[in-house]
């Protein structure tokens, strides 16, 4: 049972991961109209700024400032130089042009801080373990992860919902044409929208450098992960977003600790071993043809079109 | 049939490909007829793909599954002992087929960005599910042992043998794929790329005539894959990586979508500059991708845009 | 007794607190040209919506010829005889003239299930395709990229390619939008000599064009239709004066 909630939790941690990363995707697609493939490497030059921060530093905070505000600054070159001419485009050569980004960026992290992994070590203050319940401790960190990810979860929807600047994003959603009419600089409302998207990658990814391994291509699946997410929860919509990612954190994360074990009780070890990953890989995509199949629109679709 | 412009550059690009292994051989460049023969492999992916991208408007951003699939189906037929290419390539076509049709059954009922993502998705899920059968591999790949074998009629261990083979697959697709887009199918294919509404107005249940060129374009890229793995004579899972998916939309796109001949431009040109890259510096991924991105900002339709016919764009899906 | 070939009961349709159609009852009879008029925002496009089975209504039943088709998707209505024209102008633009038509011809000249015969040669297709465009006066343009067209030869593209489905009921949504007079009375003259040989309803603006072609009128405002009967009936009713035509119909 302990086992069991213990995953649980893990699956919620992983979640939160996914749910900030989604977050982004979700927000600028939803007001931008914009498919983003590189968002994965946003998130990964967060965990490695992060990483890299931390080890020359050795302070947790500064690391995370840094990969914040480099992170950022990345998303906006990238916003400015690039993005701002696929606005406009169909969604296809958004797709192609972020495509050739992953590429590009995959390949700078090896350039400049080689092809092995990085080292990121989770901080003195946050290591160890937390007794949630007597006899069934937790390590802090992951913890940590998912405090935090609620909180900014939390922070995104007041943001989105209840402040003028959400108000707007949610206006430049539904009509461009209008809130720029409304004399509203829509340029550099995207631009903020696209910041705060690469924020919130840049996040995800510094801080789960210690939990998953910081290394080239280390937001990829990831990403791929995130959009079902987002599919499944219904593009534009946070709220979405958080159940989906949870849902399918957990799914996976269970899956992936007992599967294996599951199957070996009606077949042999040997094709346990293989059915059980497997399937286990195969579980959230499942879930997401399943979603789709009776809600194309996904759980929370958005009502104007 | 008129044979346009389109044609005339077809055919001169197949004649040339027809002539390179004895030219090859004559001046010692013999790799050129492997590295061909990857690069036609290739060639019949990018062609499979732009039946339903370029002319169906259907962006299938998990291709490189079926290409996988292909292999798998030659490599574990033979692993276990049945190294007959009739059935492997019967098979491989099949599977793929059939794979096809469960994605496509799910993916088509969206539209749009929705459609590329679980595409994606779905790609990835095979990917994983290869990586995952530790039995063929899994992570590590698995050398086949033979090449497939038709009745003792060729012999694919023969570069020249296996160069020409598969470019009779080529040509083969090349001309089914021509009748098939000019057909009444076709018609109603790129009349759904063109306005949907119109044609679901008109009385077509567009739903059934995508799905099956969806199937179709599968298992075509199946047929690649097998012929991939007689190729490589090894079986690894990266070949269904997303971002070879992402590599041969690449290729499509530059060769210029739409026009069936372009994308076997687009192959060589891709592979070949790839080639080129890597040789140049290791870090050649720098520089291909901000390559990709400019022809993607800059250049809508591809390499055939020159020769006066051009792909034009997929219409902006709506989500 | 005139049979009804399209009818409604009770449709509604509401988008949140806006109602959009409100109970509506039609009945509309084989043979007649039925024009459906009324002020902008009543409704009449989220009804044609409805009867073509794009919108689906919040509530209420379409009937067919007798059968029941609320909830059958537009190419089985289509199969069943109801076409529809759109108010912004649908073709296939890269195609030629011809092959919009032809594509439209395809849907009821055998299946689409051929992959090798070249579609553009096939006379099935072509000659109807071509008489029909002769007959509409397109017969010239037939080569030309549809996208090419002047707006008023759009609009009659719309209409071949409507007719060569040989419906038995074509809804029209506003065919002479933005024609120039010219075009205008041509197209007038088009759409009464298919009258009898189809069943046709029709939102259109143009007043004189409605009350010249029609057999019967539905006024409809704030999605109710107030008024249902002939073009003297309806100009003599006080409601419909009132609520729409002004003092400016005699």
């Amino acid at each position: 049972m302990i086992a069991v909630a213990e995953q649980v939790l893990n699956g919620v941690q992983f979640g939160i991961t996914l749910f900030l990363m989604a977050a982004g995707l979700t927000l600028i697609f939803g007001v931008m109209n914009l498919v983003n493939l590189a968002h994965g490497s946003l998130y990964m030059v967060g965990a490695y700024i992060a990483a890299a921060t931390f080890n020359a530093t050795h302070s947790f905070l500064l690391g995370i400032g840094a990969a914040l505000a480099g992170t950022a600054a990345v998303g906006i070159a990238i916003e400015v130089v690039v993005f701002r001419r696929l606005y406009r485009r169909d969604h296809l050569d958004q797709v192609l042009a972020t495509f050739g980004l992953i590429l590009f960026f995959n390949e700078l992290v090896r350039m400049i801080w080689g092809a092995t992994a990085l080292y990121a070590q989770v901080p003195g203050f946050l290591a160890g373990q937390v007794e949630l319940l007597p006899g069934a401790p937790y390590p802090t960190y992951r913890l940590a992860i998912i405090v935090a990810g609620l909180v900014v979860g939390v922070l995104i929807y007041l943001l989105v919902m209840k402040t003028r600047i959400g108000m707007l994003i949610r206006a430049g959603a539904s009509d461009r044409t209008m809130v720029g009419a409304l004399g509203v600089n829509i340029t550099l409302l995207y631009t903020l929208v696209f910041g705060v998207g690469a924020a919130l990658a840049a996040l995800s990814g510094a801080l789960a450098g210690p939990v998953f391994t910081v290394e080239s291509g280390m937001g990829d699946d990831l990403l791929i992960l995130a959009f079902v997410v987002i599919v499944i929860g219904g593009i534009g919509s946070i709220r979405g977003a958080f159940i989906a990612s949870v849902l399918v954190g957990v799914v996976d994360t269970i899956g992936r600790a007992f599967l294996r074990q599951l199957f070996a009780l009606v077949m042999s070890g040997f094709a346990a071993d293989s059915a059980g990953p497997a399937t286990a890989s195969m579980l959230i995509y499942v879930l997401m043809a399943a979603v789709l199949f009776f809600r194309p629109q996904g759980l929370f679709p958005r009502e104007n079109r | 049939m008129k044979i346009g412009r389109k044609g005339v550059v077809a055919v001169v690009a197949l004649v040339a490909l027809a002539a390179l292994p004895p030219i090859a051989l004559a001046l010692d460049q013999d790799f050129y007829i492997d590295m061909f023969t990857r690069i036609m492999i290739f060639a019949i992916a990018a062609v499979s793909l732009d039946l339903i991208l370029g002319y169906g408007g259907l962006v299938s951003f998990g291709h490189a599954a079926y290409l996988g699939i292909g292999s798998y189906a030659v490599g574990i037929l033979a692993y276990h002992g049945f190294g007959n290419g009739f059935l492997q390539f019967g098979v491989a076509i099949l599977a793929s087929a059939v794979v096809a049709l469960f994605v496509g059954w799910v993916s088509l009922r969206t539209s749009g960005v929705y459609f590329i993502m679980i595409t994606l998705a779905f790609g990835q899920m095979i990917y994983f599910l290869g990586e995952s059968i530790n039995l063929y591999g899994g992570d590590n790949g698995l050398n086949i042992q033979q090449h497939s074998d038709f009745a003792g009629l060729l012999d694919l261990d023969d570069s020249s043998t296996l160069y020409y083979f598969v470019l009779a697959w080529l040509v083969l697709c090349l001309g089914f794929g021509w009748r098939l887009v000019n057909s009444r199918f076709g018609m109603v294919i790129r009349g759904a790329k063109s306005n949907e509404r119109r044609m679901l107005s008109l009385g077509f249940r567009t739903f059934r005539y995508k799905l099956l060129a969806f199937v179709i374009s599968g298992a075509i890229a199946g047929i690649a894959g097998a012929l991939l793995a007689n190729l490589t004579l090894f079986l690894s899972p990266s070949v269904m990586h997303w971002t070879r998916s992402g590599e041969v939309m690449m290729m499509v796109i530059l060769g210029g979508m739409g026009t069936l001949i372009g994308p076997v431009f687009g192959a060589i040109v891709y592979l070949l500059f790839e080639s080129l890259l890597s040789g140049f510096t290791e870090h050649w991924q720098a520089i291909l991708g901000p390559f990709l991105v400019l022809v993607v900002l800059f250049s809508k339709s591809g390499l055939m845009g020159f020769s006066g016919r051009g792909g034009g764009a997929a219409a902006k899906s709506n989500a | 007794m005139p049979d009804v070939l399209l009818e409604t009961r009770g449709l509604q349709k509401h988008f949140g607190g806006l109602v959009a159609t409100d109970d509506v009852s039609l009945a509309i009879e084989t043979g007649e040209l039925h024009a459906v008029i009324g002020p902008n925002g009543a409704g009449k496009t989220t009804l044609i919506g409805q009867l073509a089975g794009e919108i689906a209504p919040s509530g209420g039943q379409i009937l067919f010829a007798g059968e029941d088709i609320t909830a059958l998707a537009t190419p089985d209505r289509v199969a069943r005889g109801l076409a529809r024209s759109f108010q912004v102008t649908s073709i296939f633009p890269e195609f030629s003239v011809l092959d919009n038509v032809a594509l439209a011809v395809q849907r009821h000249a055998g299946h689409s299930f051929r992959f090798w015969a070249d579609a553009r040669r096939d006379a099935g297709l072509r000659r109807p395709a071509e008489t029909l465009l002769g007959e509409l006066g397109l017969a010239a343009r037939a080569g030309v990229p549809a996208g090419t067209l002047s707006h008023s030869e759009k609009r009659t593209l719309e209409i071949a390619m409507v007719l060569a489905a040989r419906p038995r009921l074509v809804l029209l949504d506003e065919p002479l939008a933005g024609m120039a007079p010219e075009d205008s009375k041509r197209m007038v003259q088009i759409l009464s000599g298919l009258k009898g040989r189809l069943t046709i309803l029709l939102i259109e603006h143009d007043m004189d064009a409605v009350f010249s072609l029609a057999d019967r009128l539905t006024v409809l405002v704030y999605g109710k239709a107030i008024a249902t009967g002939t073009p003297a009936q309806i100009r003599a009713n006080d409601q419909v004066r009132h609520a729409y035509l002004g003092d400016e119909a005699e």
